[in-house]
């Protein structure tokens, strides 16, 4: 019980000051019927080596040493050294919430610094401490946008990720707020406009796209803002690869983005912990959920940072609240701001076109090989495209296992009409080798596809 | 804190003038000291109806979030657009810093509300003084 | 590039607490001036040296079109050096549990094990992507099903899903299942009732659930009225969401009536279980009557707050409802193996992309390893015994509102001390000139002027004897020197800081000074 500071003595004279003879007293207010008079059945204690050894066997049965083209939502990105040692610094780790300002001006200066690159990546005017994640942000940004409008209907691209689309109907089918999806077009794989402005309704409080969006394909934003603005319908961008802010214009037309940060130096265990984060235009600040830091003075005049417009939270509104939010991804999006730090303005440039550059490479290669071809290939992209194959995605991804390469994600579940389609990401943590070698077992498909 | 006596107010603290059919609203100054720093007021839209006893809009301290209650019936026609920009203003003097103006419905509602002397009494009450 | 200067603080210079004054535990420190990391900017530093592409250049103009940016974001350039003085700079700014007590009521403020960060880091676990194909995840998903069975285990309840990314998410996830469970029986049924006592969170989840909230009135002792209960219990009612032990730190001892009431009409008893830590291993909210309940890992099981999360909120459930738990479910193959199951007709659909805040079942899971059943019952009796040596070592100067025994936390109210114009915040601001975080002020809201305590089983009988010496202190000054305390804090970097501003003008990011 290393993490327990009492001997036996302490707690003794501690039991003595209570006026009890044993802990367990104290436990008297639970009828004897409820109370547990036996071992929890958990493994029994462990030393600390025997844990990290129970975890590097728990590793061992992962992939390790693969090359992997999976990205969907999820991007691998090199973390610079410097963000685990900073993060892991006891002062940020293990401190709560910044309620108390005096004793926690650092987390909450870190986090106007997060707020300020967030606003300077997406054009928006204000951003959030940070959501829970890139999908439950896209939901809340939904309701947001019908406190705003006082509209109930959304609208919805096939072309944002299918799990964030399914989070946002579990959110507003419990509110009975109505929901349409709008399809994309075959050739370009971007949002039909069309089929958009045919679905926005008078009672549409938003349209809600993902760009890039879950094919890769940046979407036309200015279009898009045009069709939903002419109707009084807000635009909410969903963002979920935030590495295409280096090189993708910004989605200044929105009203609300909704963006997904783990790109930025969060590793991708196993789907999270990841950083949602919230950025609007002033006007719709107090409809925004989430916590917010400001800046302001202290009683002798120095700057300092709070907590602030906090009257929106549940704390205090309660169930008139904009959201039940309290626990967001501090941490995580601390890591996001150091990240942002150290590749800063020319780096994450020049990151974004290795990105580019690294994905255009791949498609180009794996397009070239007999049987398959690039599916939106004329449509502006970042660093992930879908690749259509005659070959079944499941016995040609078995091929690529054989290999150690884990190709591109088998997007049948999803988008059945496309086929033996998949969706490949390349970051710049992919090397040509990797592309090389899974083009040439591409090419060396079985004859009875 | 005294009562300016020419006005009738609510016992959820709000006060109103009136002038003719139209009634000029904000809060007492025992609310807005009660309250603390006012950051924000959310009002009504000119036009909007209000009905007395029920909410017309709120107003807001650094960690509290109180109902403003119509003690009347009837239209808004005009609101303090200043407060947007200055809700100190609600501090500074609270019998100055109106909220709304309100067309009644029906000006007997304005003499079922309390004298300065009835809401005195009343708030001596709320305190136990 | 504007620099901050720091005037020195007035009350620093004149006050009562001159620098390098021990007082309780600490000496005044000085701390660095950091300015913005904005304000350290200038063109062309850089901390970031990218490989050589191995591919050609795409010409990123003709890809993108219209959608290429011109203007590259403004972000801060920077050297290495730089970002770590700037980021430590400003981590010393902070106070941590690794620097002291963190007595914070309901937020359960324990030790974080340096393990527990180790082994998340752990190469095959930390870059795993949640597409990987089953076959080679099985090590992520033996985690996951170890962890589930053993909070299974301690909640004595039948089922779980770690999706939930936090307390209010899981709060929002377990309405949900009741909110199935009663569609499914052909009525979805109309409102929740939430005590007065109740986190805030509590009534805003039902809100966003679609229920009306119904406020139920704690009786004399702040426990549930259940005779008052058992009047508002109708056919409507589709839960009580109830926190036991109580945000005032209390077991509902009569919680096998309060479930019966509930039962009786149909409701189900939702349990928040943000106190978990005064329970594990000595009682399980399965076998008092709980229906369906959150936990927080951050809280319970040790996974660090880092500054505002990441959390992670697992709901567990009775039988009834497991049919209606988020997609997907972890299940086991008939090979062995494991694998998610999409395939839920029933669930309530999903609350978060992916699976839930993984890296945080590996933290909570190797908790539970390093403690082992006795470690974790060890854990939960000396949680309350910190507790109830709080209490019967300040009852005598601070106002103790509600007499019945503790659990894990205790709460005071400053009845006493506002006598003399001092209130609970002002305290809680004192008590940090002596080296503590303050408590939790003014909740739960049927205290006026509560002072909540929640030591943890992590402080020893050194730091708390020190905290008490510093209330005690704190309670002498508020008779002596009540100015001292109303003023406070006087020896932290920034003193008060102008709230009313913040709200009125929003700055809400940095701008360059034209």
């Amino acid at each position: 019980m290393r993490y327990l500071p009492k001997s036996p003595a302490e707690r003794r004279a501690m039991l003595d000051r209570v006026g009890v003879t044993s802990a367990d007293e104290l436990f008297h207010v639970i009828p004897e019927e409820y109370r547990l008079r036996r071992d929890l059945a958990v493994p029994p204690q462990m030393g600390e080596s025997e844990i990290i050894d129970h975890f590097r066997q728990a590793a061992a049965k992962n992939a390790v040493g693969y090359a992997s083209f999976l990205g969907a939502g999820c991007y691998r990105h090199y973390r610079p050294v410097v963000i685990d040692s900073l993060v892991q610094r006891g002062e940020f780790l293990t401190s709560y919430t910044p309620y108390q300002a005096e004793i926690t001006q650092g987390t909450l200066q870190a986090i106007f610094e997060f707020q300020t690159m967030i606003c300077e990546l997406t054009g928006m005017d204000v951003a959030n401490a940070s959501m829970y994640d890139g999908s439950t942000g896209a939901a809340e940004s939904i309701m947001m946008a019908t406190r705003i409008t006082g509209r109930s209907h959304s609208v919805v691209a096939s072309t944002v990720h299918p799990e964030y689309r399914e989070v946002m109907s579990t959110y507003a089918q419990h509110q009975g707020l109505p929901s349409s999806t709008v399809g994309y077009d075959a050739k370009s794989g971007r949002i039909n406009l069309d089929l958009l402005d045919a679905a926005i309704t008078s009672d549409t409080a938003c349209v809600l796209v993902q760009s890039p969006n879950f094919f890769g394909v940046v979407e036309d934003i200015p279009a898009i803002a045009a069709i939903a603005h002419a109707k009084g319908a807000l635009l909410i961008v969903s963002i979920a690869e935030a590495i295409s802010l280096g090189i993708v214009r910004p989605p200044v037309e929105a009203d609300i983005v909704s963006m997904e940060a783990q790109s930025f130096g969060v590793a991708l265990s196993y789907g999270g912990p990841y950083c949602g984060v919230i950025a609007t235009k002033d006007r719709f600040i107090r409809q925004m959920p989430g916590r917010l830091v400001g800046e302001t003075r202290d009683a002798d005049g120095n700057r300092g940072f709070v907590l602030t417009l906090a009257t929106r939270e549940q704390h205090i509104r309660r169930e008139k609240a904009t959201s039940n939010i309290c626990t967001n991804q501090a941490l995580v999006a601390l890591m996001a701001t150091v990240y942002l730090t150290v590749y800063g303005k020319e780096g994450l440039r020049e990151l974004a076109r290795q990105n580019l550059a690294k994905a255009d490479f791949a498609a180009k290669t794996l397009a070239s090989q007999p049987g398959t071809r690039q599916l939106f290939a004329t449509s502006p992209r970042f660093n992930e495209f879908v690749l259509f194959t005659e070959e079944a995605p499941a016995t040609l991804n078995a091929r690529l296992l054989d290999q150690k390469i884990i190709g591109g994600l088998d997007l049948s579940r999803w988008y059945p009409e496309l086929g033996h389609a998949t969706l490949w990401c390349a970051t710049e943590l992919n090397t040509r080798a990797q592309m090389e070698a899974a083009a040439s077992t591409l090419a060396c498909a079985p004859v009875e596809a | 804190m005294a009562c300016p006596t020419h006005l009738r107010y609510t016992k959820e603290h709000e006060w109103i003038e009136l002038d003719g059919n139209l009634g000029t609203v904000g809060i007492t100054d025992y609310a807005q000291s009660t309250l603390g720093d006012i950051v924000f007021v959310d009002l009504p839209k000119v036009g909007d109806p209000v009905t007395a006893n029920q909410t017309f809009g709120s107003v807001e301290s650094v960690k509290a979030v109180s109902d403003l209650y119509s003690p009347v019936s009837g239209k808004v026609t005009e609101i303090n657009a200043e407060l947007a920009t200055s809700p100190d203003k609600v501090n500074e003097d609270a019998y100055a810093a109106w909220m709304i103006k309100v067309e009644l419905a029906d000006t007997a509602q304005y003499n079922a509300l309390l004298s300065a002397a009835d809401y005195e009494a009343f708030i001596a009450e709320e305190t136990g003084k | 590039m504007a620099t901050e200067t720091l005037k020195p603080s007035a009350t620093l210079a004149s006050g009562p607490t001159p620098r390098n004054t021990t007082l309780g535990k600490v000496r005044t420190h000085p701390t660095q001036n950091e300015g913005l990391i904005f304000e350290k900017s200038s063109p062309g530093k850089r901390a970031v040296k990218l490989p050589p592409l191995d591919v050609p250049e795409a010409d990123a103009e003709r890809i993108l079109g219209d959608s290429f940016r011109a203007e590259p974001a403004p972000l801060p350039e920077v050297s290495e050096i730089e970002i770590i003085r700037h980021f430590t700079r400003l981590s010393t700014w902070n106070y941590a549990i690794d620097l002291g007590m963190y007595p914070l009521g309901s937020c359960t403020m324990k030790y974080n094990p340096r393990v527990n960060e180790f082994i998340a880091r752990i190469e095959g676990l930390a870059e795993a992507h949640p597409y990987q194909p089953e076959s080679l995840a099985q090590g992520s998903l033996e985690v996951v099903s170890l962890l589930e069975q053993c909070l299974i285990e301690i909640t004595g309840m039948d089922a779980i899903t770690l999706q939930p990314a936090a307390g209010a998410h899981g709060e929002f996830t377990g309405i949900l299942l009741v909110r199935a469970y009663h569609e499914s029986r052909g009525n979805a049924r109309r409102k929740v009732i939430v005590p007065d006592s109740a986190h805030g969170t509590n009534p805003a989840t039902a809100a966003i659930c679609g229920y009306e909230v119904q406020n139920l009135k704690s009786n004399a002792l702040g426990m549930v009225d259940v005779a008052e209960l058992e009047r508002i219990v109708d056919e409507d009612t589709a839960a009580l969401m109830l926190t036991n032990p109580s945000t005032i730190g209390v077991f509902e001892s009569e919680i096998h009536k309060i479930a019966d009431v509930l039962h009786a009409k149909g409701a189900l008893l939702y349990m928040d279980g943000a106190n978990m830590n005064a329970l594990v291993g000595k009682a399980r909210p399965g076998d008092f009557g709980v229906d369906v309940m959150h936990l927080n890992l951050h809280k319970t099981f040790s996974t660090p707050h880092g500054g505002g999360g990441p959390g992670s909120g697992p709901v567990a459930c009775k039988a009834i409802l497991e049919p209606f738990l988020p997609t997907p479910v972890l299940a086991r193959k008939a090979d062995g193996s494991f694998g998610w199951n999409f395939d839920r007709p029933q669930s309530v659909g999903r609350v978060r992309a992916f699976y839930g805040n993984y890296g945080m079942f590996l933290r909570a899971l190797a908790y539970i390893l390093a403690n082992g059943p006795d470690g974790l019952r060890q854990t939960t009796e000396d949680a309350v015994l910190n507790a109830n040596y709080i209490r019967a070592s300040l009852e005598d100067l601070y106002e103790l509102p509600y007499k019945t025994a503790s659990m894990h936390e205790v709460v005071f109210s400053d009845r006493r001390q506002a006598q003399r114009g001092v209130k609970t915040g002002d305290i809680a601001k004192r008590i940090i000139d002596y080296g503590f975080h303050p408590f939790t002020v003014s909740f739960p809201m049927i205290v006026s002027g509560a002072l909540m305590i929640e030591p943890t089983e992590s402080e020893s009988k050194e730091e708390l004897d020190l905290f008490i010496a510093a209330m005690r202190a704190i309670a002498s000054e508020v008779e002596e020197t009540p100015e001292l305390v109303k003023n406070a804090p006087h020896s932290t970097r920034v003193s008060r800081l102008d709230e009313a501003t913040a709200a009125r003008k929003p700055v809400l990011r940095w701008r360059p000074v034209e």
